[in-house]
C-alpha cells in the first residue's frame, strides 16, 4: 500500500482539479460564442451564459456525482464490484416507473414522477438483491449478468407499453441521457441528487460496515437490513432523479467507483468524495466530447458515456483476476 | 454470564440445535467441539444474534440478545465468523477501528484511538497497520480480526473456527493470543474448534455437541478420554498424557 497510499492522497485533489478545469471548459463550449469578456460586458451573452451554460454545467456535476455515488453504494451493498444502477436493472426500473407515471397520471408533476420512478427503481433493486441471494454461485460476473437480464425484462415491459402508446421515442430519450435541453428552470430537481450524495456521505461508515458482510455488521451493532434499505433507497432516488431530469447515464456508476476504489481502497468515507468528483469530471468530459465531435450538432452524453463506459467495463472484466477478487 | 434456555434451530425439518440450555462463564476459554453438523456453529450464531432462533432464549448478562438493542449487545459480546469479507480493500487499522463502532458510531474518541493502538500492539500488528487486509496472509488477517474484537472491548468474545485454513505456527499463535486475552484481560473466550487437541491444551472447559444436543461438558480432564470422545465422534480414540496435557490420537 506504500505507493498506492500516495495515489490515495493526491487522487481527491486531482479529481477536484479536473472538475474545476472541465467545468470552466464546459461553460465556454457551445454553439454561441461565449468569452469571459463578453459575459461581463454583453447582456445577451450573459443571459446565454446564465440560462444555458451555467445550468448545464451544474447539472452535469450533480448528475455525474449522484450516479457515481449510487454505484459506489450498490457495489458495497451487493458486495460485488460490478453491481451498479446499470448492471442491476435499476435504471431500467426507473424508466419503467417514469413511463408508468406518464401513462397513468398524465399531468403528474416532476416531483411525483421522480417519486414513482424512485419506487420502481427501489423495487427493482430489491428484486435484484433477493434474486442474487437465491443464486448459488455469487460469481463476480454472474451477479451483474443477472442484473442485466433483469434490466432487460424491465426494459422489454417498458418498450411494450411505450410502443402501444406511441411513446417509444420518449422512452429512448429517458434511457439516453442528454444535457442539451438543460436550461434554467429545467434541471433544478438534480439538486436532490446532490443532497442524496451528501446524505450518503453522512452515513458512509454504515455502508462500509455493511459492505463487510451481514455478520460483520451485526457484530458491531449495525442493523444490516436498515442499512441495506437506506442504501438502496439512496441509490434508487439518485437514479430516478437523473433519469427523470436528464435521462439515464449508463455505466458511470459502474466504472467510476471501480477506478476510484482501485486507487483508494474501500473505506466509503474516504472514497466517496473522490468518487463523486470523478463521476462529475467524467460526465463533463463526455458531454464536452459530445458537443465537440459533430459541432455544431451534439451527440447525447448517454451515448458517449455508454461507449467509453462499456469499453472501460470490458477492460475491468478482463483484468478482474488481477484486482477485483483481491 | 451467557445463558441459553431451550435454544432450538430447525432447518427443513432437521433439528440442528435441539433445546440447548447451557451457561457460558464470564471468564476463561471455552471450546465447543463436535462432528460436522453437530450444531456448534449454529449454536454460536444464535448466541451472537447473527441467526434467529426458532425457539428458546439467550441472555447475555441478563440482556435478551434477540430483543435488546443490537448496539448494547455489541458492547458486551463480539463474534468472529469465517466469511468471505476479504473482498474489501481496507487497511488493518481501519478494520480494528470498526471494533469501536458500537461505542463511537464511527467518530473515534481519544479513548477509541487508545484502544485501537493497544489492540494493534497487543496482536503484534504494528508493521501491518497501514496494509490492506487483502494483502495479508491468513494468520495475519485472523490476528487483525482478533485485534478488532479486542478493540471492541467486549467481555465475551465468540469465534467460529478461528483456526480454519491456518498452518500450525499460525494456529498456535492464534490460540496463544486467545489464551492471553482470557488471562490478561479477564475475557470470556468461546470458540468452535475442530482440532480437539487445541481445545484440550488451551481450554478451561470443553462443551461437546452431538446431533444438536450437548453430549459432554466439563474441564478437559473430564471430556478428553477415549470413551467420551468415541461417543461424541463415533470413532476410535486413544488419549495420552503429554507433560500434563491430554492429547487424543485418532489416526487409525
Amino acid at each position: 500500500m506504500k505507493s498506492s497510499s500516495r495515489i490515495a492522497a493526491v487522487a481527491p485533489w486531482v479529481a477536484a482539479a479536473l472538475v474545476l478545469i472541465l467545468g470552466v471548459g464546459s461553460l465556454f463550449l457551445g454553439v454561441a460564442d461565449v468569452s469571459l469578456h463578453d459575459v461581463l460586458t454583453d447582456p445577451d451573452v450573459r443571459s446565454v451564459f446564465l440560462i444555458s451554460r451555467v445550468p448545464r454545467t451544474v447539472a452535469l456535476i450533480l448528475a455525474g456525482a449522484a450516479m457515481a455515488v449510487a454505484g459506489l453504494i450498490m457495489q458495497h451493498l451487493a458486495r460485488n464490484r460490478f453491481v451498479s444502477p446499470t448492471t442491476a436493472g435499476t435504471i431500467d426500473a426507473a424508466a419503467l416507473g417514469l413511463l408508468t407515471a406518464t401513462l397513468l397520471f398524465a399531468g403528474a408533476s416532476v416531483m411525483s414522477k421522480i417519486l414513482i420512478a424512485m419506487l420502481f427503481a427501489l423495487a427493482g433493486s430489491l428484486l435484484f438483491i433477493v434474486l442474487i441471494q437465491r443464486i448459488q454461485f455469487k460469481d463476480l460476473i454472474l451477479v451483474p449478468l443477472v442484473g442485466l437480464l433483469l434490466g432487460g425484462v424491465f426494459r422489454a415491459i417498458a418498450e411494450f407499453f411505450a410502443y402501444r402508446n406511441n411513446l417509444t421515442q420518449t422512452l429512448d430519450v429517458w434511457l439516453n441521457g442528454d444535457f442539451s435541453g438543460v436550461i434554467q428552470g429545467r434541471y433544478e430537481t438534480l439538486y436532490f441528487a446532490g443532497v442524496v450524495a451528501l446524505v450518503a456521505y453522512l452515513f458512509a461508515n454504515w455502508f462500509t460496515v455493511a459492505g463487510m458482510g451481514r455478520d460483520f455488521a451485526t457484530n458491531v451493532g449495525v442493523n444490516y437490513k436498515v442499512v441495506m434499505g437506506a442504501g438502496l433507497t439512496i441509490a434508487a432516488l439518485a437514479t430516478a432523479v437523473v433519469v427523470v431530469t436528464v435521462g439515464a447515464i449508463p455505466f458511470l456508476g459502474l466504472i467510476v467507483p471501480n477506478i476510484v476504489t482501485l486507487m483508494m481502497g474501500d473505506n466509503m468515507r474516504r472514497v466517496l468524495p473522490t468518487t463523486a468528483l470523478a463521476g462529475a469530471a467524467l460526465v463533463i468530459a463526455c458531454d464536452m466530447l459530445g458537443r465537440w465531435i459533430i459541432f455544431p450538432y451534439e451527440i447525447a452524453v448517454g451515448t458517449i458515456v455508454g461507449v467509453v463506459g462499456s469499453a472501460i467495463f470490458l477492460v475491468l472484466v478482463l483484468r478482474r483476476n488481477r484486482y477485483a477478487q483481491a | 454470564m451467557i445463558t441459553t434456555s431451550d435454544l432450538t434451530k430447525v432447518y427443513d425439518k432437521t433439528v440442528v440445535v435441539d433445546h440447548v440450555s447451557v451457561s457460558l462463564p464470564d471468564a476463561g476459554v471455552t471450546s465447543v467441539i463436535g462432528a460436522n453438523g453437530a450444531g456448534k456453529s449454529t449454536l454460536l450464531s444464535m448466541i451472537s444474534r447473527i441467526l434467529d432462533a426458532d425457539a428458546g432464549l439467550v441472555a447475555v448478562d441478563g440482556l435478551d440478545v434477540f430483543n435488546a438493542p443490537s448496539r448494547e449487545i455489541a458492547k458486551r459480546l463480539s463474534i468472529l465468523r469465517q466469511e468471505t469479507h476479504m473482498t474489501a480493500r481496507i487497511t488493518v487499522r481501519e478494520v480494528v477501528e470498526f471494533g469501536r463502532y458500537p461505542h463511537s458510531r464511527g467518530r473515534l474518541t481519544a479513548e477509541c484511538v487508545h484502544k485501537v493502538d493497544e489492540a494493534i500492539a497487543y496482536c503484534d500488528l504494528g508493521e501491518f497497520e497501514q496494509r490492506g487486509i487483502h494483502e495479508l496472509s491468513g494468520g495475519q488477517r485472523q490476528r487483525a480480526f482478533i485485534a478488532m474484537v479486542l478493540a471492541q472491548d467486549t467481555r465475551y468474545v465468540l469465534l467460529d473456527e478461528p483456526l480454519n485454513n491456518l498452518d500450525m505456527p499460525h494456529a498456535t499463535s492464534v490460540m496463544k493470543l486467545l489464551r492471553r486475552l482470557a488471562d490478561d484481560h479477564g475475557k470470556s473466550i468461546v470458540l468452535v474448534l475442530h482440532d480437539i487437541n487445541y481445545a484440550s491444551v488451551y481450554s478451561d472447559r470443553i462443551v461437546a455437541m452431538k446431533d444438536g444436543v450437548i453430549a459432554a461438558d466439563g474441564p478437559p480432564e473430564s471430556v478428553m478420554n477415549a470413551d467420551t470422545l468415541e461417543s461424541i465422534y463415533g470413532m476410535r480414540f486413544s488419549v495420552i498424557d503429554l507433560d500434563g496435557d491430554r492429547i487424543a490420537a485418532y489416526f487409525r
